[in-house]
């Protein structure tokens, strides 16, 4: 990798991907500092999604080259298991397991991925449900929960694996107003922590505040990527401005 | 999971009412309701007047009463009796230390049995002795039996940390070494399968074939979602070809057809052949049952699994299948159900299991001479005993299916 400098924590070069005959991501390049956070915004079938999910593999691309801290993203499983213990990812619809309690959610990755002891795992697990907020939830079942609450959960349970990447596929969006802010606290505070962070998201309040950079997709495409303040105030495409007048 | 989550149960008060106006509201709350009701009511009594003249006055039940070893046991020697005893005091110390460690629908279950063993014991007592003694009175070992599940009651309650490991490891024994106890051990004392009858061979059947398709199922069920397309296409196939065909073919085959294409000097156990046949019917069905609950769950669990680094097996054995399993287990109950009550096929394959050994009650030629013959106490009987298993099963099932809706 002759050209990356070894502050990239993420490198995509042109990454091009479809569903069948659908091209959902078209020659996508973008590279990623380490402690960056880095806010995905666009339309509705854009391919927010798709290109954040190929990070970790949970969508396959097919031409292009991904690195995440340094490792190519291959077919090699051992690659792909490599990626995946350095990135951790929040869902949009929690995708908490309903079967296990709040602790056993959050040791299983460490107990199973990291060989870690039960002893270990649930003092971090605890220690880090103690952050966001829900330590008195630990022994309770993720349906007894209000969807913030998950959400908290789902996002300890990703920091349960140390990774060094955070990937959020609009986390506030599944939430009632009321809750949004308790997740938005829990991230900014991730944030401001210094962890590389990729999070699609709508909550331009949100962006303005900590993010250090904003990419806007359009028909899966990276139309424009700016500072937060350069973006919201001046941005240089149509397609932005029509999208932000939609949204803000 | 041994958190529990005990949250105070409030109930919202139920007014109390009269019994007079019960009846008003619930049977008599207009003409219509009313003339309905009472011509329910005519017909009930009728047919509950009509059994009890049944039950009081006949003959017929002498049958039964003089057969219930044959009913129990098929041609089991009498000698040998202990040993299904022994089995059966086993399964209720078990069944007892299990109630007295995981409480809730263990404890009812072993409550329960004993129970129904000091009941049974009573009547044993009450009733005249057997004209061929056997080695321990009957009457004795179902008290023995109750005490015995009373007391792992009484001791799991007490060392329920210490217990917990010997109770799984000897509910996962009981099954072979019971096996081992009543087949003996070799030479004079072993006693043939072809001995083995009644509601013992009924229960060997059912619980040999549950154990035995259960995980053979849920390999059939993975590997019909395997990627691979041979084995995709095996499990297909025999999932397919199986549940073409009524268990019935399947026990011809395997007790006509099989010898037809093994060595002349091998030999199968005719039960063996009925056990396989269950087993493999059994297995297709389940295959398609937990295929349904693995598909069921939301593409989500796999995906965050997937994210947290988890491998394909891990993911199988801690995610998706206890959520399969889960969400199809009323099916799968009432599937063993059906399956504890198919096991009466084998009756055409020439075994005595508790629907054989009704049908060679009532066809002893003592009961000749009694009016209208014995077949309706026989069956009325055979009949009450399945009820009481299949009941017993779907009462469980329901209770651990509200159970498993904590926290949904
Ligand atoms: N598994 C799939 N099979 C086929 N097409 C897909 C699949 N997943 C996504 N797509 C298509 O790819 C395009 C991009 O989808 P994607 O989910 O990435 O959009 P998005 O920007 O996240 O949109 P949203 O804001 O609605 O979540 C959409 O047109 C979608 O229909
Ligand atoms: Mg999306």
């Amino acid at each position: 990798m002759s050209n990356q400098t070894t502050d990239d924590i993420i490198v995509c070069e042109g990454v091009n991907k479809w569903f069948g005959e659908f091209q959902a991501l078209k020659d996508v390049s973008i590279r990623v500092k380490k402690g960056e956070v880095v806010v995905i915004c666009g339309p509705s079938g854009s391919g927010k999604s798709t290109f954040i999910r190929t990070i970790n593999r949970l969508e396959e691309h097919q031409e292009g080259r991904i690195f995440v801290d340094g490792i190519e993203m291959t077919n090699d499983i051992r690659n792909i298991d490599m990626i995946r213990r350095e990135v951790g990812m929040v869902f949009q619809q929690f995708n908490l397991f309903p079967h296990l309690t709040v602790l056993q959610n959050v040791t299983l990755a460490p107990l199973w991925v990291r060989k870690k002891t039960r002893k270990e795992s649930e003092a971090k697990a605890m220690e880090l449900l103690n952050r966001v907020g829900i330590v008195e939830q630990a022994l309770k079942y993720p349906g007894q929960l209000s969807g913030g609450q998950q959400q908290r959960v789902a996002i300890a349970r990703a920091l349960a694996m140390e990774p060094r990447i955070m990937l959020f596929d609009e986390p506030t969006s599944a939430l009632d107003p009321e809750m949004v802010k308790e997740v938005l606290d829990v991230m900014k505070t991730l944030a401001r922590g210094g962890i590389t962070m990729l999070c699609v998201t709508h909550e331009m309040g949100f962006a303005r505040e900590v993010a250090d950079r904003v990419v806007f997709m359009d028909h899966g495409m990276i139309v424009e990527e700016n500072t937060p303040d350069t973006f919201f105030t001046n941005p240089r495409h149509e397609r932005t401005k029509l999208f932000l007048s939609q949204i803000l | 999971m041994a958190t529990d989550i005990s949250q105070p149960r409030t109930r919202a008060p139920r007014p109390s009412i009269g019994v007079v106006e019960w009846l008003r509201q619930n049977l008599f709350s207009n003409w219509w309701n009313s003339l309905i009701s009472i011509v329910l009511l005519i017909i009930i009594s009728q047919v509950l007047w009509g059994l009890f003249r049944w039950i009081i006055g006949s003959e017929g039940w002498i049958a039964v009463a003089s057969n219930v070893r044959l009913i129990l046991l098929g041609r089991y020697p009498s000698a040998e009796v202990w040993r299904p005893q022994l089995i059966v005091a086993m399964a209720s110390l078990l069944l007892g230390l299990s109630g007295g460690i995981w409480r809730g629908i263990p404890l009812s279950l072993a409550a329960g049995f004993s129970g129904i063993m000091l009941l049974l014991g009573f009547v044993s007592f009450a009733m005249p002795a057997s004209e061929t003694p056997l080695p321990i009175s009957t009457t004795l070992f179902l008290f023995g039996t109750a005490a015995l599940g009373a007391a792992g009651i009484a001791a799991a309650w007490r060392l329920r940390d210490m217990l917990r490991w010997p109770v799984v490891a000897g509910w996962l024994l009981l099954y072979p070494v019971a096996i081992l106890i009543l087949h003996g051990s070799g030479g004079d004392t072993t006693i043939g399968t072809n001995l083995w009858g009644g509601l013992l061979l009924t229960l060997l059947l059912s619980v040999s074939g549950i154990v035995l398709s259960f995980p053979l199922g849920i390999l059939l069920a993975l590997g019909r979602r395997s990627k691979l397309p041979v084995i995709k296409w095996f499990c297909v196939g025999y999932i397919e070809l199986i549940r073409g065909v009524p268990l019935v073919t399947l026990l011809f085959m395997a007790s006509l057809m099989l010898p037809l294409f093994l060595p002349a000097e091998v030999r199968i156990d005719a039960v063996v052949r009925a056990i396989v046949a269950v087993t493999l019917f059994s297995a297709a069905y389940l295959a398609e049952n937990v295929r349904g609950g693995l598909q069921s769950l939301p593409r989500g669990q796999t995906e965050a699994a997937q994210a947290l680094g988890l491998n394909p097996v891990q993911i199988t054995l801690l995610i998706t299948l206890p959520q399969a399993l889960r969400a199809v287990l009323p099916v799968l109950v009432g599937q063993f159900i059906a399956l504890f009550k198919d096991t009466s096929l084998v009756v055409i394959i020439g075994l005595t299991d508790l629907l054989g050994a009704a049908q060679a009650i009532y066809t002893q030629p003592q009961w000749l001479g009694i009016p209208g013959g014995v077949w309706r106490e026989t069956f009325f009987v055979v009949a009450g005993i399945y009820w009481v298993f299949t009941f017993t099963m779907s009462r469980t099932a329901r209770k651990i299916e509200s159970n498993l809706n904590v926290g949904r």
